[in-house]
């Protein structure tokens, strides 16, 4: 009889019992609703144990990377600690650089623990340790760069954006739990086209995406939109370039809404453009990274433009409006 | 005698005409408002529970949860013309996948058998 652990308490699990319905035998409500693995409602994680396949059956597969499943069609095969996302331990790090990338998005570089494994593109929850102040960054980073970096843009009044620039040295301490976060490159269908669109330091998740899927070898097209509201909220722009010169199948478009775009680049309403440069998106494995209104955007033009919603990773920049707004 | 479901060739059918199917509906200018969650997967997944059910595929839907299913939309104006909308796109949506007339006729009654439910009379 499989075991389940959920929030350190064990559950035993009848034979034939679905993880929802022992669940449920024991009182633990899991929200359900078509109980036959087609509304994914009751969506949860194996932190430990396999889920089995027929659990993990129409799932995006960075959800299953991540053993994601259905409690409603899940017939245990072997125990399992089931729970909403993994407890990360907490990891205490310093600050190896401090780069300006424009005039309000710096580039730092934290150590990397030991142990620590993260997939480009997720991000992290930085803590200030004085008062535990927290917020969410993308690692624009990939495995095996030997650090992590993070581009933090500054926001008008914002408290951690505003002491990283302002307060943070080379030397001092942050600490982080992570990684977390579903918006990655799985390797396979390399010929397939990729578009990947960012606002502001929604670059930093898709610089790290970019670099990965080189290195995986990816040939098939891969169109990078990187959109501000005008030229000078850009960066990286030669990195990008001459990573763009160096793969032939990589195109770099740097798009603004106001004034004159870059070189190459395009002028226009993002949530437009790359349909617009690109016409249909069929077969596009597609990621989206920034200003939420935009990402949601996105998605849904992507999506009405042709691309499979099982090809879309998007990675809102959500973040709390203040009290009074 | 074997679903709609399984003829049409199952779950990987399904996820197939679940973005077809999404896509029209929220192209339809007339019945999109309902649609407009925060979440599309969420409400994709949700289509795809719909699908399911109309092709006879495994599912525990009883006509209680179509009614509160689609009560807030009821509240919000949801009426016959915007029901007769949906079955046209389910319609255009099998056809396209080239499933014979008389699967989607039997599709089609299963869909229309429900109408009093999710309109809540
Ligand atoms: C998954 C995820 C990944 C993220 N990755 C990055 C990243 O790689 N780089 C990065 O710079 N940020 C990223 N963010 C945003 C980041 O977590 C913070 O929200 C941001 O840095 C502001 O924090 P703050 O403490 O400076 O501002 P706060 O003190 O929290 O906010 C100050 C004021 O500014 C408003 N505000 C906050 N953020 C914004 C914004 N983006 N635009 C407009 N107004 C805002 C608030 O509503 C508030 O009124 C990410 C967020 C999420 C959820
Ligand atoms: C043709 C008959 C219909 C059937 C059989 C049906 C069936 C379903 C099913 C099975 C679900 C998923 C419920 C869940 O798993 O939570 C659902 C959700 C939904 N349906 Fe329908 N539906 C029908 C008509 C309509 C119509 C006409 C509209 C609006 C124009 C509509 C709008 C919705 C919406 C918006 C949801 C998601 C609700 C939520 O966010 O929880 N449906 N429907």
């Amino acid at each position: 009889m499989p075991t389940i652990n959920f929030e350190g308490k064990d559950f035993f699990c009848a034979e034939d019992e679905t993880v929802l319905e022992c669940m449920t035998r024991h009182g633990v409500m899991i929200p359900s609703s078509c109980q036959s693995g087609a509304c994914q409602t009751c969506m949860i994680r194996a932190l430990e144990g396999k889920p089995t396949a027929e659990a993990q059956q129409g799932l995006k597969d960075t959800l299953k990377a991540q053993n994601y499943f259905l409690a409603c069609v899940c017939r245990p095969d072997g125990d399992m600690t089931i729970g909403l996302s993994t407890v990360s331990p907490k990891y205490r790090v310093s600050l190896l650089e401090k780069e300006a990338l424009n005039e309000s998005v710096i580039r730092l570089r934290l150590q990397e623990p030991d142990g620590f494994s993260y997939k480009a593109g997720q991000f992290i929850n930085l803590m200030r340790p004085s008062d535990e102040l927290t917020r969410s960054y993308s690692l624009a980073s990939m495995p095996g760069d030997g650090f992590l970096e993070l581009q933090v843009k500054r926001v008008p009044e914002g408290q951690m954006s505003n002491w990283l620039f302002d307060d943070l040295q080379i030397g001092d301490e942050v600490e982080f739990f992570g990684p977390a976060g579903d918006c990655f490159y799985i390797p396979g269908s390399p010929e397939q086209p990729l578009l990947l669109v960012g606002t502001g330091t929604g670059l930093a998740p898709l610089y790290g995406i970019l670099r990965d899927v080189l290195a995986e070898g990816h040939t098939g097209p891969i169109h990078l939109f990187h959109a501000s509201l005008a030229a000078a909220g850009l960066y990286l722009v030669d990195e990008l370039r001459s990573l763009a010169a160096g793969h032939e199948q990589l195109h770099y478009i740097p798009c603004v809404l106001h004034g004159d775009a870059p070189e190459g680049g395009r002028q226009g309403n993002i949530t437009d453009l790359p349909a617009e440069v690109l016409g249909s998106l069929s077969g596009y494995r597609v990621f989206l990274c920034g200003d939420p209104p935009i990402v949601n955007a996105l998605r849904q033009k992507c999506f009405l433009a042709g691309a499979s919603m099982q090809a879309i990773h998007a990675d809102p920049f959500v973040f709390t409006p203040a009290p009074d707004a | 005698m074997s679903t709609v479901y399984e003829q049409l060739g199952g779950e990987a059918a399904i996820n197939a005409a679940v973005d077809i199917f999404y896509r029209k509906v929220l192209a339809d200018h007339y019945v999109n408002r309902f649609f407009e969650g925060v979440d599309m997967e969420k409400q994709a997944a949700k289509q795809k529970g719909f699908l399911t059910m109309v092709t006879g595929g495994p599912n525990n839907y009883t006509g209680k949860d179509m009614r509160e299913g689609h009560k807030h939309l009821v509240k919000m104006g949801l009426n016959d013309s915007h029901f007769d909308h949906i079955i046209c796109h389910l319609r255009s949506t099998l056809a396209e996948l080239g499933v014979a007339q008389d699967l989607i006729d039997t599709v089609i009654s299963v869909a229309e058998s429900t109408r009093d439910d999710v309109l809540d009379r």
